[in-house]
């Protein structure tokens, strides 16, 4: 494996790290915060030791393989997460490294897991940079540095492969580096479009970029202890409709620019993704009515719901652990599904769910029809066996690593439900469960060692399981390419 | 700009490397998904999966959009309808490989016309002219011609014989009579632009430009002069040997193709009367013997096989053979035949390459003094381009009062019928052609290379 080009990209991402940084300084600044010192000395040390570790790995060569794309992804996420938690670490508003880095892996992973009981006790400087984490992990770091800086390689597309959500990553365009500029162009503009609509909506701009952050990674960190709750009708209704917007697959986005209309009508996986929110909000709908008095508080508490879970957001406008057992158990399928391919969302992802289905429904019918030969076909184009069967295996690792994971944190205090959601939300980056871990309740119970193992299990689910493998095997270290 | 490549076999994908490596934005369209998959994998072009001749896959690769077509797939037919629809649907220019003889003849003219192709392609064609220039100038491994036939760049090796060896360029060129200049040198894996004091070592390759009958007298005077060949047998029945075959039958040449299928042979006996045909297995030594391996003037070999024609070269080195040129397709391949010290190969991808990378670039530049011609050579890591000079500040200068980049040399000035090679005094003309060879630099321009 050519390690040196490992490292050496690793080091140019502690060094953007420093540079995001500097957002949350600037408010910290601005709110005159003393937090403002611990982020200036977490630029310092990212500095210094991205620079040190690009000293002393100077690539002779930059060819990077799919096995250099898998474990350089992997290995970024970790380093910058564990950078990332020194501000609240340094500055003593949250004291035990283990409870920051679980907080900025739940950030960067767009979980919205917390363990903080006192949220409005925390300044606004590191309020700032947590939901700045969801943000940035959203579209992918990587993918951030493709756009604005020349990579060095070709091959680049592993990077992108290994960081982008979904079963096939396509490019819009020729060239990986555009491909990563449009994406991120359009995220910019979309998360812009919702600051301006919550400014109109009575929220001030700390608070209106802050959710706006949240809403577009689909992370779901607040800055109220009762998230949204306490905000106007119009904000919920805001945030439904975004949630929604960024849980589709960001390709469509593009198609609309180039006005390739037909294209996206067709788009099947867009459709069974609007069938599942839609049918989902209206049984919790029904389901719920005794619970609220008008019709559109109704809508509005079923709608926000189905929008959080659905595309892993995990914001709250009620504690929809007090509703019915229908609602939740409908509200526990969501968050394995998740949201669309190439999308910010977390989850299975709608197109594999189809996938899943129709080699299914295909298996079924060979039983009974031995000779039969048929295509699986999404988007009216036939799907290659490999595509197939690399979906199956996906689908083993995600149901074995969620159940481990379950096993692993049996021994804690809490009832087989917290345990169960917490270990799904955790790894489908929904963040809140049921249980303990419901949107009233927080992760701050688990023991330190259950707590990494959330971690771990949010860096499973962000980045598709296979990176996270690969870094953890060591054949992939030890053999020489 | 953008392009789109339809059909990514071999020669498709080598074609879209080298375009690619030009700083391109190209869309590769293939109906194989692992093709692309691999394609995707190694180079930064997007890929889509389909039939090159269906408008939905056409509006998928952004047909309307781009400036270039070029259609590449195994069929002749295919290449024809994608290019015509590709340029009713909005490219700008489309380029279709056309290698069946039978659309190759005067009807070529008509269709280009009606399907408005901007170039009709034939590798096998090009390829088969490369070997007949070589054929004629056996002392060259390769030979490049311009725009007027009458300057030449060929590319020899030094022998450690060469009355070469030994001396820097100033030496040499007081020496011998004649205009001639070297203009890049390949010593192991490294390439020189050579300046006065550089000095030859014997298993140099070196490239020099000249003019037709100064080569002749230059050679003569280095005692490496060889008579054109006369007896050639090739091996394959390919459509480049047809090509070649029909190439050398007017010129008085004695042709023999040795080909293993029986139907081709029957084939190749009715469209080429006076080749000598036979019919048997090119790899069978004793069949080479027979038909009088040791007495001929070259062996081409031209089989499907890269290995084969390798090996049977060497055999034929071993036979004495004063001239054996090789096929090979395979880009890896090449540099480990030059390693055995087979050293005349062509490669009907590379060819086909050049031609694309130098028609992107005119296309890119069509206001000032564009690309006219475009060879790489030496590995692919020296360029010999050939360009219009057009009034600019590069024109009615004189050579030694411009700064060239590094790594850039002025190899030949035609200027009507005259061929000049340029020493410090001489100036280029509006009008001239003027020759270029440079190394590590990308020229889009005559003016790229000013400094």
């Amino acid at each position: 494996m050519n390690r040196k080009m490992v490292f050496h990209i690793c080091g140019q991402m502690l060094l953007l790290e420093a540079v995001l940084l500097v957002l949350p300084l600037a408010v910290a600044l601005i709110y005159r915060e003393k937090c403002a010192l611990s982020i200036l000395a977490t630029i310092a040390i990212a500095v210094v030791l991205g620079l040190l570790i690009m000293l002393v790995s100077k690539p002779k060569d930059t060819v990077i393989y799919s096995r250099e794309g898998f474990v350089i992804t992997a290995l970024t996420w970790i380093f910058l997460s564990a950078i990332g938690a020194l501000p609240f670490v340094i500055s003593g508003e949250i004291p035990s490294y283990v409870d920051a880095f679980f907080e900025t892996v739940s950030g960067f992973t767009t979980t919205g897991a917390s363990i903080l009981t006192d949220i409005e006790g925390m300044s606004k400087g590191l309020l700032f940079w947590r939901s700045f984490t969801h943000w940035v992990g959203g579209m992918g770091i990587l993918v951030l540095v493709m756009a604005v800086m020349p990579m060095t390689t070709d091959r680049s597309i592993h990077i992108m492969r290994a960081e982008m959500p979904g079963p096939v990553v396509g490019k819009l365009v020729p060239r990986v580096r555009q491909t990563a500029k449009i994406l991120y162009i359009i995220y910019i503009a979309l998360t812009l479009l919702e600051i301006i609509m919550l400014l109109f909506g009575g929220m001030n701009l700390f608070e209106a970029s802050v959710h706006a952050f949240g809403t577009a990674g689909t992370g779901g960190f607040g800055i109220k202890s009762d998230s949204i709750a306490g905000y106007n009708p119009y904000i919920q209704w805001v945030m439904t409709a975004f949630m929604l917007i960024f849980a589709t697959n960001f390709n469509l986005y593009y198609l609309l620019l180039i006005r390739r209309f037909k294209a996206v009508f067709s788009s099947e996986e867009l459709w069974v993704y609007l069938a599942i929110v839609f049918t989902s909000i209206g049984i919790i709908a029904i389901n719920i009515s005794p619970l609220y008095g008008s019709v559109e508080e109704t809508f509005r508490h079923a709608a926000f719901q189905v929008m959080t879970i659905v595309s892993t957001s995990g914001f709250a406008t009620t504690d929809f652990n007090l509703w019915p057992q229908l609602s939740r158990s409908l509200l526990f399928i969501l968050m394995l599904i998740g949201g669309c391919a190439g999308s910010t969302g977390g989850g299975l992802k709608v197109s594999r769910v189809v996938m899943l289905f129709k080699s299914a429904r295909r298996e079924l019918k060979k039983m009974l029809h031995p000779r039969s030969v048929s295509t699986v076909r999404l988007e009216g184009k036939p799907v290659d066996d490999k595509t197939i069967s690399g979906v199956g295996v996906y689908f083993a690792f995600f149901v074995a690593i969620q159940l481990a994971v379950f096993l692993l944190i049996s021994f804690e205090p809490f009832d087989f439900e917290t345990k169960l959601t917490s270990v799904v939300a955790c790894f489908n980056n929904v963040g809140p469960g049921l249980g303990a871990v419901g949107p009233a309740g927080n992760y701050a119970g688990y023991t330190a060692f259950s707590k990494i193992l959330l971690s771990v299990s949010m860096l499973f689910g962000r980045l598709e399981i296979y990176p996270i493998i690969f870094v953890l095997s060591p054949s992939v270290w030890l053999k020489k390419r | 700009m953008e392009i789109i490549i339809a059909g990514c076999g071999k020669i498709g994908s080598s074609v879209l490397a080298n375009l690619a490596q030009e700083g391109h934005d190209i869309t590769a369209v293939d109906k194989k998904p692992e093709v692309i998959t691999e394609i995707t994998n190694v180079y930064d072009v997007m890929g889509v999966c389909g039939n090159a001749a269906d408008c939905d896959t056409l509006i998928e690769a952004g047909v309307s959009t781009c400036g270039l077509f070029v259609a590449m797939t195994d069929s002749d037919e295919l290449n024809m309808l994608s290019c015509f629809l590709a340029k009713k649907m909005g490219a700008k220019n489309t380029i279709a490989r056309i290698r069946s003889p039978e659309y190759n003849d005067s009807s070529l003219g008509f269709m280009r016309q009606h399907l408005e192709l901007s170039m009709a392609l034939n590798p096998d064609l090009r390829t088969a002219v490369e070997l007949y220039n070589i054929l004629k100038f056996p002392s060259a491994l390769r030979i490049e011609t311009f725009s007027r036939r009458n300057l030449e760049m060929i590319e020899f090796r030094l022998g450690e014989d060469s009355d070469l060896v030994g001396k820097n360029l100033v030496e040499i060129r007081r020496k011998y009579d004649a205009k001639f200049l070297i203009c890049c040198v390949q010593r192991g894996e490294e390439v020189f632009i050579p300046g006065g004091f550089f000095t030859l070592q014997s298993g140099d390759k070196i490239g020099l430009t000249a003019s037709q009958s100064e080569m002749q007298k230059l050679l003569k005077m280095l005692n490496s002069l060889r008579k054109q060949a006369k007896n050639i047998i090739i091996l394959g029945g390919s459509k480049i040997a047809y090509y070649l075959a029909k190439m050398l039958e007017s010129s008085g040449t004695t042709v023999k193709i040795i080909e293993q299928d029986e139907e081709r042979c029957v084939e190749l006996t009715s469209i080429l009367p006076s080749a000598t045909i036979i019919h048997g297995n090119g790899a069978d030594q004793e069949l080479l013997m027979e038909e009088g391996l040791s007495d001929c003037d070259a062996f081409v070999s031209l089989t499907g096989i890269d290995e084969e024609n390798i090996l049977l070269s060497i055999f034929a080195n071993m036979q004495n053979v004063p001239k054996t040129i090789v096929k090979i397709n395979r880009d890896e391949l090449v540099t480990m035949a030059q390693k055995i010290g087979i050293d005349s190969i062509v490669s009907p991808k590379e060819i086909t390459s050049n031609i694309l990378v130098q028609y992107a670039r005119a296309l890119e530049n069509s206001t000032g003094s564009a690309v006219e011609t475009l060879y790489k050579i030496f590995d692919g890591n020296v360029e010999a381009l050939e360009f219009r000079a057009e009034e600019s500040s590069l024109t009615g200068t004189m050579l030694r009062d411009i700064s060239l980049k590094p790594n850039i040399l002025i190899g030949g000035i035609m200027r009507g019928r005259r061929t000049i090679i340029p020493t410090g005094t001489d100036m280029i003309l509006p009008g001239d052609r003027v020759i270029v060879i440079s190394a590590k630099n990308r020229l889009n321009d005559l003016l790229d290379i000013l400094k």
